[in-house]
C-alpha cells in the first residue's frame, strides 16, 4: 500500500523534527529562566539573530576552511588511491605503510599540526591542507587496498585463464571492484576533512578561517556570533557529507557501500 | 565414539587441529604488532632527517606557490637535539624542573582528565544507545541527529570552553576548570559510542530473537545476553574513535580554557619560546603523542577483553 | 492423554484486508500425540514453518483453536514446555559449548549448580562431553547442531520444535545426525514436530508425515509410516522405505497438481 508506505516515511521523518524543536524551545526557555549568561550558553534566538546578521563573515570564513578542506581532500584522495594501486602491485609496501597509518591515527591530530605549522611560513594554508591530506590519504589508502585485495577471486582466476596481463586484471577487475569502497572512504574522509581543517585552523596561521573565528569571538565576548560561526561549520560539514553521498550514489548507484571505520 | 570419527570426516570439524592453528596464529600477532611500532618510529626518523638533509633551509616554492617546508634548524630541529633538550631544564635557572619532568606531568595531567571525559562519554553513549534500542519512539527522534553528528565537525564547539573556564555552577556543583575539558570531550566521545553501540544492539539476527521469545525471557534478559554481547564488535571501533576524540578534545580545550596543567597549554607555551628554543616545542610534542598511543594502547586492551573468546577477524 | 498438540481449524493470514493479503494457512486441523514423531512436508510457501511458529507462539492464529499441552500456546510458551531448534544452530558466539546449553536454564533462574548438572548430562546425552569448555566456531555444523538440540532438550521439555535442523549439513552428515535424533528421542520420550524439506528425512524420522501444499497453506495428506519404531541402518535400504518415500512424494505431486484429498493406499487423510 503506497499510502501507508508514504504515511510511515511522513511519520519517521516528523518525530525527530518534532523532537529537535522542542529541544531548542527547551532550551530558549530554560537559558531565559534560569538566566544564564551567555557565556555558558546563548539563547537560541540571539544565536539566530546573528546567523541572519553576519551572514557575510559566516560565508567568509566558512569559504576559508572549506577551501583548505576541499583542496586537502582532492589531493589526499588521488595520493591515496594512486599508492593503494602501487602498494597492491608491491606487497612490501602495504606492509610498510600500515604500520605507519596505525601509528598516525593513534596520534592526536594537535600534534602534527603543530609541527606542520612550525614548518611553513605565516601566511600560509599549505601547513592546513597538508594536513587535511595526510589524513584524508591514510582513510583512502586503507579503504582502497581493502577494496583491491577483495576482488572477487572467481573474477581474477578467470582473467588469468586467459592470459590477461597484470594491467589488465588491474584494470578490468580490481579497480571496478575497488570502487565502491573508494567512494565509502570519500564519505568518511568528507566530514574528517572538515574537522581537520578546523583543528588546523585553530593552531596558527592566518586569522582568517573557522577555527580562528570562534576563538577570536569568544575572546571579544561575542557569543552568540561564536556560537553562529559553529553553526556555520556544521554547514560545511554538512554539505561536503552530502556532496560525497550524492558523487556515490552517481559513480556507483549499484551499491550503498556500509561505511567502514 | 562412532559418532566423532564420523564428523572427523566433515570440513571444519577439526575442532582439536582448529585450537592448534588459532593458538599460533595468536602467538604471532602481538610479536608483529609489536616489532611494528619501533619500525614505524625508525621510518619517521629516516623520513625526518632525510628531508632535513636534502631539503631547502627556508622552504622553496613550486611554481609560487610555497610548498616545499623549511628545514632549517629551527623549523625543524635534529631529532637528537629534541631528544637532548628533555633532560636540560625547562627554564633557565637554578632548580628549575627538567623539561621531562614538566611533559610527564602535564602528559600525566591531561590523560586523567582525557579518561574521565571517555569513560563518561562511553557510559553515556551506552545508556543512551540502550534506550534507544529498546523504546523505538526514543530511536526514531534521536538518530538521526546522531548520524548528522557524525558528519559536522563537533570539535568546532572546544573554543566555546573558553568562556565556561571555571564558572559554570550546575546541580549546585562548581566546575573546575579540567571540568569544562572533560565534558567537552565526554561530548565528543558519546556520539561515536552511541551510533556504534545502536547498531550493535540491533545486530543479532532474527532467528536468535526468536530464540529467546520462545524462553519467553523478558527484554531485560535479551539485553544482557543477547544484545550487548552481539553489540561487541561494533563497540571496538567506537571505542577507538571516541578515544582520540577524547584526547583531541582535551588538548584543544586544555588551549582555549588555559588549563596551566595540560599538555596543549604546555605545547602552547613552549611554542611561545618557539625561536630561542626550537627544540622544546618539540618535546611536549612527543609528549601529546605518548598521550594518544597510551589512550589508543587502553582502547586495545578494552578490545582484547571483550573479544578474548570470539572468533579472530582479519584486520585491515 | 492429552494431546501434545492439538489444532482445529487453525489458519494464518498475513496483512489481512491489504493488497498484500498472505493465506498462509488454512483451516489446518491436526492431532499430535505425546511421543510421536510427526514432519512437516511441503514446497516453499506451503506455510510449514509458520506452522512450527503458531505451536511456538511465536506467531498467533488469526482463526481456530490451538492447544499445547492441553493449554494455550502462550502459556505453553511461559510454562517452557517446548524446545525449539533452526536452521542455523544460532549458537551464541561468545559463549562456550556448555554456556549455550545452560542459556534457557538461566533464563529461568536455576542456579548455577543445577545448570551445571544439567548441561552435563545433555553433552553426555549428544555425546560432545569433551567440548564442553569449546567455542561453536571450534566445532563442525553437524557438532553444532548437536549443541542446538542439547539446548533444545536442555529444560527436558515434552515437546521438540524443529524448523530444518540439518538443513545445512551434508548428506552424510545429515543422515547421520537423523540417527541421533531419534535415539535421543528413545531415551527422553519427547514429542517431535520437524519441518523438513526431505522426503527420506521425513520418512526415515517420523511416525507420521503431514504433507502440505501453498495457496493457500494447508494440509493435504497424512501419510502413516508404519515402519515400526526400530531404525537403523538397514532401515533406508529396505523396500518399504522406498515405497513410503514413494507414497510421500506422489502425495505432494498431488497436493501440486491441486488435488485436495489423496487416497493412495495408506494415506491418512485429513
Amino acid at each position: 500500500m503506497n499510502i501507508a508506505a508514504a504515511r510511515r516515511n511522513a511519520i519517521n521523518v516528523v518525530i525527530p523534527i518534532v523532537f529537535g524543536a522542542a529541544i531548542v524551545a527547551l532550551w530558549q526557555f530554560f537559558v531565559d529562566w534560569r538566566d544564564i549568561k551567555p557565556y555558558i550558553l546563548p539563547t537560541p534566538s540571539s544565536i539566530g539573530h546573528e546567523l541572519v546578521h553576519s551572514i557575510h563573515l559566516l560565508r567568509a570564513a566558512s569559504i576559508v576552511t572549506a577551501e583548505n578542506a576541499l583542496v586537502g581532500m582532492v589531493l589526499g584522495i588521488i595520493v591515496g588511491t594512486l599508492l593503494a594501486l602501487v602498494a597492491n602491485r608491491f606487497r612490501f609496501l602495504s606492509e610498510l605503510v600500515t604500520p605507519l597509518s596505525a601509528a598516525i591515527s593513534a596520534v592526536p591530530i594537535v600534534v602534527i599540526v603543530s609541527i606542520l605549522n612550525n614548518m611553513f611560513p605565516l601566511g600560509s594554508q599549505v601547513a592546513r591542507r597538508l594536513m587535511v591530506l595526510i589524513i584524508v590519504f591514510f582513510v583512502v589508502f586503507v579503504n582502497v587496498s581493502r577494496g583491491l585485495r577483495q576482488s572477487d577471486a572467481t573474477q581474477v582466476e578467470l582473467m588469468r585463464s586467459y592470459a590477461a596481463s597484470e594491467q589488465q586484471v588491474m584494470r578490468k577487475v580490481r579497480l571496478p571492484n575497488a570502487m565502491p569502497f573508494l567512494f565509502t572512504a570519500i564519505k568518511i574522509a568528507a566530514p574528517i576533512s572538515v574537522t581537520t581543517a578546523f583543528v588546523s585552523e585553530y593552531f596558527g596561521g592566518t586569522q582568517d578561517g573557522l577555527g580562528q573565528k570562534i576563538p577570536a569571538a569568544m575572546s571579544s565576548s561575542k557569543f552568540p556570533l561564536g556560537w553562529a560561526y559553529v553553526g556555520a561549520a556544521c554547514a560545511v560539514g554538512l554539505v561536503f557529507f552530502a556532496v560525497a553521498n550524492i558523487l556515490e550514489f552517481v559513480a556507483v548507484p549499484w551499491q550503498r557501500a556500509r561505511s567502514s571505520r | 565414539m562412532t559418532d566423532t570419527l564420523l564428523d572427523a570426516g566433515t570440513p571444519g570439524s577439526e575442532g582439536v587441529h582448529d585450537d592448534v592453528v588459532l593458538d599460533r596464529a595468536r602467538r604471532q600477532l602481538p610479536v608483529r604488532k609489536a616489532l611494528m611500532v619501533p619500525l614505524a618510529l625508525a621510518l619517521f626518523v629516516v623520513v625526518w632527517e632525510g628531508y632535513k638533509a636534502i631539503g631547502p633551509a627556508d622552504g622553496g616554492s613550486i611554481f609560487g606557490w610555497k610548498i616545499i617546508p623549511r628545514t632549517n634548524d629551527r623549523a625543524m630541529p635534529h631529532i637528537i637535539d629534541m631528544l637532548r633538550r628533555f633532560d636540560r631544564p625547562e627554564v633557565r635557572g637554578a632548580n628549575q624542573r627538567t623539561v621531562l619532568a614538566a611533559v610527564i606531568a602535564a602528559t600525566w595531567y591531561s590523560f586523567r582528565v582525557s579518561l574521565f571525559g571517555f569513560a563518561l562519554g562511553v557510559v553515556t553513549g551506552l545508556v543512551l544507545a540502550a534506550v534507544m534500542a529498546r523504546f523505538n519512539i526514543a530511536r526514531k527522534a534521536i538518530l538521526p541527529y546522531l548520524v548528522l553528528s557524525q558528519t559536522v565537525p563537533l570539535i568546532a564547539l572546544a573554543p566555546i570552553t573558553v568562556s565556561w573556564g571555571g564558572k559554570i555552577h550546575l546541580f549546585g556543583l562548581d566546575f573546575e576548570k579540567w571540568m569544562s575539558a572533560a565534558v567537552l570531550s565526554a561530548f565528543l566521545a558519546f556520539f561515536p559510542v552511541a551510533v556504534g553501540a545502536l547498531r550493535g544492539f540491533s545486530s543479532p539476527k532474527e532467528s536468535s530473537l526468536e530464540l529467546l521469545d520462545s524462553y519467553a525471557a523478558t527484554w531485560s534478559q535479551g539485553f544482557w545476553k543477547l544484545r550487548f554481547p552481539s553489540a561487541v564488535p561494533y563497540l571496538v571501533p567506537a571505542f577507538k574513535l571516541a578515544a582520540s576524540l577524547a584526547v583531541v578534545g582535551v588538548v584543544v580545550s586544555e588551549i582555549s580554557i588555559g588549563l596551566r596543567f595540560g599538555i596543549g597549554r604546555l605545547i602552547i607555551s613552549y611554542y611561545q619560546d618557539g625561536t630561542s628554543d626550537p627544540a622544546k616545542v618539540y618535546t611536549a610534542v612527543f609528549g601529546a603523542v605518548v598521550l594518544g598511543l597510551v589512550m589508543a594502547g587502553l582502547v586495545a586492551l578494552i578490545d582484547r577483553a571483550l573479544t578474548r573468546n570470539r572468533p579472530m577477524e582479519a584486520s585491515t | 492423554m492429552t494431546a501434545s498438540v492439538s489444532a482445529e481449524g487453525v489458519g494464518k493470514i498475513f496483512n489481512a484486508r491489504t493488497k498484500k493479503q498472505v493465506d498462509a494457512l488454512v483451516d489446518v486441523s491436526l492431532t499430535i500425540e505425546p511421543g510421536e514423531f510427526v514432519s512437516l512436508i511441503g514446497p516453499s510457501g506451503c506455510g510449514k514453518s509458520t506452522l512450527l511458529r503458531l505451536f511456538a507462539d511465536l506467531l498467533e492464529p488469526t482463526s481456530g483453536k490451538l492447544l499445547v499441552n492441553g493449554k494455550s500456546a502462550r502459556q505453553a510458551r511461559l510454562d517452557q514446555d517446548y524446545g525449539m531448534a533452526f536452521q542455523q544452530a544460532g549458537l551464541f558466539e561468545w559463549r562456550n559449548v556448555s554456556r549455550n546449553i545452560e542459556l534457557p536454564l538461566e533464563i529461568h533462574g536455576w542456579d548455577a549448580a543445577k545448570r551445571h548438572d544439567r548441561a552435563k548430562e545433555m553433552l553426555e546425552l549428544v555425546k560432545l562431553s569433551e567440548f564442553a569448555n569449546h567455542m561453536p566456531w571450534q566445532l563442525s555444523g553437524g557438532m553444532q547442531q548437536r549443541v542446538a538440540i542439547a539446548r533444545a532438550l536442555a529444560a527436558h521439555p515434552a515437546l521438540l520444535l524443529m524448523d530444518e535442523p540439518f538443513g545445512a549439513l551434508d548428506e552424510m552428515t545429515r543422515e547421520h545426525m537423523q540417527a541421533e535424533l531419534l535415539s535421543i528421542c528413545a531415551k527422553t520420550g519427547t514429542t517431535v514436530v520437524f519441518v523438513t524439506h526431505s522426503i527420506p528425512e521425513a520418512v526415515y524420522l517420523s511416525d507420521r508425515v503431514v504433507v502440505m501444499s501453498p495457496r493457500p497453506g494447508r494440509i493435504t495428506a497424512i501419510v502413516d509410516v508404519g515402519l515400526g519404531d526400530e531404525r537403523n541402518v538397514d532401515t533406508r535400504e529396505a523396500s518399504e522405505f522406498y515405497g513410503k518415500i514413494t507414497e510421500v512424494r506422489e502425495a505432494l505431486r498431488g497436493a501440486e497438481h491441486g488435488v485436495g484429498v489423496a487416497k493412495v493406499a495408506g494415506i491418512e487423510d485429513r
